[in-house]
């Protein structure tokens, strides 16, 4: 009968995984839709800024407290990732408390450490969930999230909770039970752990068989949690932890205020001025200027979208939100992102003719004119996302295929033609500045 | 006071000579009132220094930055193609220029599309003067100890990291420099980016320039700083409306230091 708990953990554990994994192809595959745009220029550099956005987590330290927070619940979340390793091998085998014999003195020092963390990552997370439901900050109660997003954010942060609660109330009971002369508790004898042998009081009335049920039951839900919650994840905005590392990797190196350029313009522009000067007339057929919906807008814009975890830091130092303007930086990457999901429902016969776009469906014309371009919502993002990308991609749409503009860019758009400046000004008075008396 | 005559690119041609660097003036500053002032201050700096310096008067043409970021590629390419083909006829090496929106797209936009120069914003420039002693400040000037606050630009702060220079400038005045809540990387827009300056503002609680305004007035100092001619007329506008333009003046890095110069040694 040994084996049949092995094999339950087996069914179990690649269930998970392999439902993961599925769940990620999927997303890749939505990300392939857009237009390969994703730089392999300068690794070194990418890796270096990986290194310090992605896992130095530079960003977030623009706010110190609750940087140092977010890197307690970070760190733990991975540190902890050792001792599931065990859970893991433990459950494979039947065995308990594997790494107990091979470390030795070191396994107490290291089960403290991951009992510290756990409990700063308990604090942490009931911290934030006051902080997002109690405390007033404004960009966590914005209309962006109303619905799902908030509930998503708010169920996160209760799962990780669940969770470090169960890996302390296991070693609770845990090593009640070796003082008690229980099997095979009595042989992994670990010792009283820092934090968990607070939780004594309360369980020391309990029976030997109630303890080891609960003990069993903890280390069962704390291990089929992880693996539910790795299923959650890439269906939640917590897919940060994961997209952050390439989507750093792949963020410009440039300046912020270069705009990508338009080579098929350009090369027509090129043509048109000086038709000698071009020697191979591109062959491929002009596509669409500026992007209508997903498909147009490039892999990383795409990429962007699935790294968003809707923290609003873009919003927050967005001039026109500021001032009460329709547009959210926010809700473009979440509106990208709900149009690949909705798309993919679709029957994939029907995902390029659905009757729908980004562009007026998902995204309205007046949040893209509300956008100044200062370049806040980019520099703000923790992960490297750029709304402004996508905003002035789906400009160009606008005014170039469906020359959708206010009167006042129409008219400016004359001036810089016909005149070489966008006011109604001669360009023969371009030098009177000299004359002029001040 | 009217300049003396600065030369063109075509005049520094005839006499087949080429000055050091050209004053590349925008469209604000060519044609706006207010704006034309900043572009006659970093001139006079100029002449006053006697770096040769040459113009492309009526041959110049808007960069395209705000046609491109509304949405018209097709005349931003156009833009480019025909500055480029003047800038590279007078085989342009090294450019100034007093527009932080002009800056960043000549900098950053036309090298891939075949204009290629060394762009400084008239900040740096004027920091690299100081720093260099060639321009000498008055001791205890006219803004000596005066309350000035910075607004930084986004297209010179967020765009090309470019903080430093404009405080370094103010600095070299002795004025007492104070901070808005947001500047520096979090410095807040003045509204006019992305094409703003040439159409109305969407539908909001408040106009972003009166906000942003709001703010700097908060510091009770009684100039606020910029170093680009779009933020200049937002937040003078901003000035006016909130009925202090008597008492807190908005100018141009480059008139303050042309008002400061010192020319008795």
């Amino acid at each position: 009968m040994t084996w049949i708990s092995p094999l339950l953990f087996l069914i179990a554990l690649g269930t998970g995984v392999f439902l993961f994994a599925r769940r990620i192809q999927s997303i890749l595959k939505m990300i392939r839709v857009g237009r390969p745009d994703l730089p392999s220029d300068q690794p070194i550099k990418r890796w270096a800024q990986m290194m310090r956005l992605a896992l130095g987590q530079q960003k977030m330290f623009r706010n110190i407290p609750v940087a140092l927070l977010h890197l307690i619940i970070y760190v733990g979340f991975i540190i902890i990732n050792i001792e599931v390793l065990e859970i893991v091998l433990d459950g494979l085998t039947g065995a308990h408390r594997l790494f107990l014999n091979p470390l030795g003195t070191i396994y107490p020092l290291l089960i403290n450490s991951f009992e510290w963390l756990a409990l700063g990552v308990w604090v942490a997370c009931v911290f934030f969930l006051v902080r997002r439901n109690i405390l007033y900050i404004k960009r966590l109660r914005s209309n962006d999230l109303n619905g799902w997003p908030r509930t998503d954010a708010n169920l996160i942060l209760a799962i990780e909770i669940v969770l470090m609660s169960l890996f302390l109330l296991m070693n609770a009971s845990d090593t009640l039970l070796q003082t008690r002369g229980i099997e095979p508790y009595a042989t992994a004898y670990t010792g009283n752990f820092l934090i968990s042998q607070y939780l004594h009081p309360l369980l020391s009335g309990w029976g030997d068989a109630s303890l080891i049920f609960l003990e069993r039951g903890c280390w069962w839900l704390h291990i089929l949690g992880i693996l539910a919650f790795l299923n959650y994840l890439p269906y939640s905005k917590h897919l940060h932890i994961l997209f952050a590392f390439p989507n750093a990797y792949y963020a410009p190196l440039e300046p912020k205020g270069k705009m990508v350029n338009m080579p098929s313009i350009q090369q027509e522009v090129e043509l048109a001025m000086n038709p000698a000067a071009v020697t191979t007339p591109s062959t491929e057929p002009p596509g669409r200027f500026g992007a209508k919906d997903v498909q147009d807008l490039g892999q990383k814009n795409l990429l962007d979208a699935f790294s968003c975890t809707e923290c609003g830091r873009c919003s927050a130092a967005c001039p026109a939100q500021h001032t009460g303007k329709l547009l959210s930086p926010r809700r473009i990457m979440m509106q990208t992102r709900d149009r690949m999901e909705d798309l993919n429902k679709l029957p994939p016969d029907q995902r390029t003719n659905d009757g729908k776009s980004l562009l007026h469906d998902y995204i309205t014309v007046e949040e893209l004119r509300a956008c100044t371009t200062c370049q806040a919502c980019v520099e703000e993002c923790p992960v490297s996302i750029n709304p402004l990308d996508i905003i002035l991609q789906l400009r160009r749409y606008l005014v170039m295929e469906e020359s959708n503009a206010p009167g006042e860019w129409t008219g400016m758009f004359g001036n810089v033609e016909n005149n070489f400046a966008p006011w109604k000004f001669s360009p023969e008075d371009r030098d009177a500045w000299m004359r002029v008396d001040s | 006071m009217s300049l003396p005559p600065i030369k063109t690119m075509a005049e520094w041609l005839a006499e087949g000579k080429e000055p050091e660097v050209l004053f590349w003036i925008g469209c604000s500053g060519s044609f706006d009132q207010r704006a034309q002032r900043i572009t006659r201050a970093f001139a006079r700096i100029l002449q006053k220094l006697e770096i040769p310096f040459g113009i492309l008067g009526k041959e110049e043409m808007c960069t395209g930055d705000s046609v491109r970021r509304a949405g018209n590629e097709f005349l931003f390419q156009m833009m480019a193609y025909q500055n480029i083909q003047i800038l590279n006829g007078y085989n342009i090496k090294k450019i100034v220029t007093a527009c932080p929106h002009c800056f960043n797209t000549l900098k950053n936009e036309y090298p891939e599309l075949g204009g290629n120069y060394e762009v400084i914003h008239h900040s740096v420039f004027l920091q690299q003067l100081i720093d260099s002693g060639q321009i000498r400040l008055q001791e205890g000037g006219i803004f000596k100890g005066k309350r000035i606050t910075y607004h930084d630009s986004c297209y010179l702060g967020r765009a090309n990291q470019i903080y430093d220079a404009p405080r370094k400038v103010l600095e070299a005045l002795d004025v007492e420099l104070v901070e808005m809540k947001r500047c520096r990387s979090k410095g807040s827009c003045c509204g006019a980016g992305g094409a703003q300056m040439f159409k109305e503002e969407e539908t909001g609680k408040i106009r972003i320039n009166i906000d942003r305004t709001q703010e700097a007035l908060e510091t009770q100092a009684s100039i606020i700083a910029a170093a680009c001619p779009f933020c200049n007329t937002m937040m003078s506008d901003g000035v006016k409306l909130a009925e202090r333009e008597s008492v807190v003046q908005v100018l141009d890095i480059a008139e303050i230091v042309e008002s400061s110069l010192n020319f008795s040694e």
